[in-house]
């Protein structure tokens, strides 16, 4: 296996410019900066979207300011635009959502993470993530056709007839309406809630469940006041990432809310979502009109809405996963 | 920890006091021609640590280099630069030089290198891939193309493995299907079939049972005829049974490197003595 | 601890564990629910002409979806084009070469778009694409793209870097540069994964509609246009759902349960090669 002795070559320190031409012509090098040019195009991308956000909406942004996300009123006749009304829409079915998808996301994720076989509860979640997998539209449909009906009929005069003294459940219901928009968000989040928290409350070491449980805890004793406490920042994150999600929710929204651009105190009412103007409202908007900047405006509003939020879901999810490893 | 228990050839109570001790040198020196691989005041920093101190020497053509010592005293750094392997690893730096027949390998094309110097690793590490393909993998880089060229390349390189015989019938089935102790003479036969000169073993055996540490060391011998071999062993009987030179590493430095035999049962520095006796792991 | 404390936990404890089993049926029944309705609705009205006709004119019965399905899979073409190379090529960068501080960079903001609204996509590009060239599958493909986008590098990262090291130095210690040990060692490693990752990327944004609407637009025909406005599945659904006609709902159902199905399928398929991936990889 000799090889022919080679003379070592004098050698003279190379400029690195020199070495980057070598380097290039190997084919190693053009690989790497292919790959590099992808990953800035990224990074690329993502700068252009914000600028984009920034600037198309500074129309609106000068003329109106901070008042912009407190007035009511869509007028495009007198170039006259407020979020409010939008931003109320979102925020309430949002916190409807909320109320209704956690206790049944938590609870569910209870039952997976501590009660359930391992094998029933990989079936179980595999199902539920198909869930999340429905497209908005999809759920819009059943929204429109199945739940709308069904809440006319029977599930609201129920309500109005125990509680219909409370101003929020006062009015006609048409089927459209906040309370519809946050039931069919509660659906298309629950998902969320039930896989992170079901994962984050496995996490939980098993000395602490056996802890309690070797001091005469019942099971539910030993879960609601050792192991969901332990995983409580997993758990809110998981209702801060549901929350980011339902957000930015459209189709199914838009479906059912009724789209009325006024604030009602009852969520019997019609109502209209962020996500849902901006789907509704572009017909009208031409370039460098008022129109299209108030609605890139709104659009603004609802991406940093969406990171806040995000950000803080992800904190509180390090948070949990951090504590575990300890 | 090494075990206590000294070489087949060893005698403690043979070993003479110091000053009566022939200082070991030289038979190695003097001979035959310029050595395969050689060192010149090698030094290795990860990062700010120095991890190796003006490491000088010369490994032999056609023979087998065993490097012994402690654990982290640098004989796996030290191989590693051999074929500019610690390259992969960020922050490192190379001061000094490493001659393969007498040229620079810093300033060769390091893919040539690692050509002409391969490398077996502690754990075997196949790729998911078919055995055949896995043998194949360093012709087929290499621009080999012909089938009946690659064919005869991967039994080839499975004979002087001893692998030949257990595989030939399953070629194209996963080399995950193979023992511990197949899988890595499948990574030796897989380093052969780029025909190196040298060929670096980093603890091949650490991972395997006795009877394929076995087999393993049988294979070394024969492939020394066609390739000039170094070892890093954390066991020392193992260096004893197989090496023809042996060194001796301790903290970064070279503290002995000379034949075996006297590095086993005559060393010069009160170092080797202490490991090779085991007084300290 | 006396027997009435114990029974009351006794009872505390069944209750609520039962509770729990009982948010969790709920949860699962809504999913098979919306399925069987779909099926039901949609299913049995389905018929050749659904996936042959273009929709019938206005008052007419009858038609299908002809060109719904077909601008659908010409927007996701291009989008699979826009979407995967750069996620792909990105995530391989950050798992083979980029340093920690570029890197770290990359994924904040590979996060920050994935948390753009899918509607919020739709307005840049509208602003951008749309106002230039037009309503069309150019503008939509573009949209959906983007989405495509954190998730493809996102999943090709985290495949790749479950690579373990020691397959890359095996094909280096032999020889093989850089570029080589990535595209034949350590991609058909994670190959598995990466592909999946990809299909559940796609059927994600398959069912998209709010970016849709603001940049492919809709149209009752198909042209081999890239800048005219298109039908796509998802965008007909909604318009028939919403219309006043009666039989345009029935459309709607029939296309929300191909669509669905598509969806679920592709879903179900994903999922299967990662789990029996994760058991064969030593």
């Amino acid at each position: 296996m000799a090889t022919a002795a080679t003379v070592a070559p004098r050698v003279r320190p190379e400029g690195r410019a020199l070495r980057f031409l070598r380097r290039l012509k190997t084919g190693d090098e053009i690989a790497r900066l292919v790959a590099l040019t992808a990953a800035s195009t990224v990074v690329l991308i993502t700068l252009l979207f914000v600028y984009q956000l920034w600037t198309q909406s500074a129309l609106t942004r000068h003329k109106f300011g901070w008042s912009f996300l407190f007035t009511q009123g869509w007028d495009t006749l007198n170039d006259k635009y407020g979020a409010l009304a939008y931003v109320f829409g979102t925020a309430t079915t949002s916190i409807l959502a909320l109320l209704i998808a956690v206790p049944l996301g938590v609870g569910a994720a209870i039952f997976l993470a501590e009660l359930a076989p391992p094998r029933l509860s990989d079936a179980l979640t595999f199902l539920i993530e198909l869930l999340a997998a429905i497209p908005s539209v999809i759920i819009g449909l059943i929204g429109l056709f199945v739940l709308a009906p069904v809440l006319e009929s029977s599930v609201v005069p129920l309500i109005k007839h125990v509680f219909g003294f409370l101003p929020i459940f006062q009015g006609t219901f048409y089927g459209f309406s906040i309370f519809t928009a946050g039931i069919v968000l509660a659906v298309m989040i629950v998902p969320f809630i039930i896989s992170v928290s079901r994962e984050v409350l496995l996490a939980v070491p098993r000395d602490l469940r056996e802890a309690a449980l070797a001091v005469g805890a019942t099971k539910w004793e030993s879960t609601w006041q050792v192991v969901v406490p332990f995983a409580r920042s997993g758990i809110f994150g998981s209702i801060f990432l549901a929350l980011a999600r339902a957000l930015g929710e459209t189709m199914a929204v838009t479906m059912v809310i009724g789209n009325s651009d006024f604030i009602s105190k009852s969520i019997f009412a019609p109502g209209y979502s962020i996500a849902a103007k901006l789907a509704n409202g572009f017909g009208e908007a031409t370039t460098g009109s008022p129109i299209l900047s108030a609605l890139v405006e709104l659009g603004l509003v609802l991406f940093a809405l969406t990171i806040v939020i995000n950000g803080a879901a992800r904190l509180l999810i390090l948070m949990t996963t951090a504590k575990g490893t300890k | 920890m090494n075990p206590l228990s000294p070489a087949p050839s060893l005698d403690p109570s043979e070993l003479r006091p110091a000053h009566e001790r022939v200082t070991g040198t030289s038979k190695s020196d003097a001979v035959s021609a310029a050595p395969k691989l050689k060192s010149v005041n090698l030094n290795f920093f990860y990062d700010k640590y120095q991890a190796l101190h003006d490491i000088s020497i010369n490994i032999h053509t056609s023979k087998v280099t065993a490097f012994i010592g402690p654990s982290g005293c640098g004989k796996s750094t030290f191989l590693r630069t051999l074929n500019r392997m610690n390259e992969t690893i960020r922050k490192t730096r190379v001061d000094g030089e490493v001659l393969l027949d007498n040229a620079n390998i810093l300033h060769m094309e390091v893919s040539h290198l690692r050509r002409r110097v391969g490398m077996v690793f502690q754990k075997s590490n196949p790729f998911p891939k078919s055995i055949f393909d896995n043998v194949a993998y360093g012709p087929r880089i290499n621009g080999t193309k012909r089938k009946a060229a690659l064919q005869e390349s991967v039994e080839k390189s499975l004979r002087r493995a001893a692998l030949w015989e257990e595989v030939k019938d399953k070629l194209h089935k996963s080399a995950y299907d193979l023992s511990g102790g197949q899988q890595q003479r499948l990574c030796i036969a897989r380093a052969l079939a780029v025909e190196p000169e040298v060929l670096l073993l980093d603890e091949p055996c650490s991972a395997l049972d006795p009877i394929a540490t076995a087999k393993i060391e049988d294979l070394l011998f024969e492939i020394k005829n066609y390739c000039t071999v170094v070892i890093v062993t954390h066991n020392m009987q193992q260096a004893a049974r197989v090496a023809d030179y042996t060194g001796f590493f301790l903290l970064g430095k070279l503290i002995e490197f000379d034949d075996t035999r006297i590095i086993f049962k005559n060393p010069a520095k009160k170092e080797t003595e202490d490991y090779i006796t085991g007084r300290f792991g | 601890m006396t027997g009435a404390l114990s029974m009351r936990r006794k009872a505390t404890n069944a209750v609520m564990l039962f509770s729990s089993g009982v948010c969790t049926v709920i949860a699962v029944s809504v999913l098979f629910f919306i399925l069987g309705y779909l099926f039901v609705k949609g299913g049995f009205s389905l018929n050749l002409d659904f996936f042959t006709k273009l929709p019938a004119p206005t008052g007419e019965t009858g038609g299908g979806m002809a060109n719904a399905i077909l601008g659908s899979a010409k927007v996701l073409m291009l989008a699979t084009c826009i979407g995967v190379p750069i996620g792909f090529l990105a995530g391989v960068y950050l798992s083979e070469y980029a340093g920690a501080a570029f890197a770290s960079i990359v994924r904040f903001t590979t996060d920050l778009l994935n948390g753009v609204p899918s509607i919020v996509v739709g307005i840049v590009v509208y602003a951008l694409v749309v106002l230039k060239t037009g309503l069309g599958p150019l503008a939509g493909g573009i949209a959906l793209g983007i989405m495509m986008i954190p998730i493809a590098l996102r999943s090709t990262e985290e495949f790749l870097r479950a690579v373990p090291n020691s397959l890359r130095e095996g094909s280096m210690a032999l020889g093989a540069k850089k570029w080589r040990t990535i595209v034949t060692v350590v991609i058909p490693a994670a190959i598995r994964g990466i592909l999946s990752g990809m299909m559940l990327n796609l059927a994600r944004v398959a069912g998209e509609t709010a970016p849709l609407l603001l940049t492919a637009g809709l149209s009752m025909y198909y042209n081999h246009s890239w800048s005219e406005p298109v039908a796509t599945l998802p965008v007909m659904i909604y318009t028939d759902a919403t219309s006043p006609q009666e039989d345009l709902h029935q459309q709607a159902w029939a296309a929300g349960f191909v669509l669905l199905s598509l969806v679920l399928l592709v879903n179900i398929i994903a999922r299967t090669i990662i789990s029996r991936g994760a058991h064969k990889l030593r």
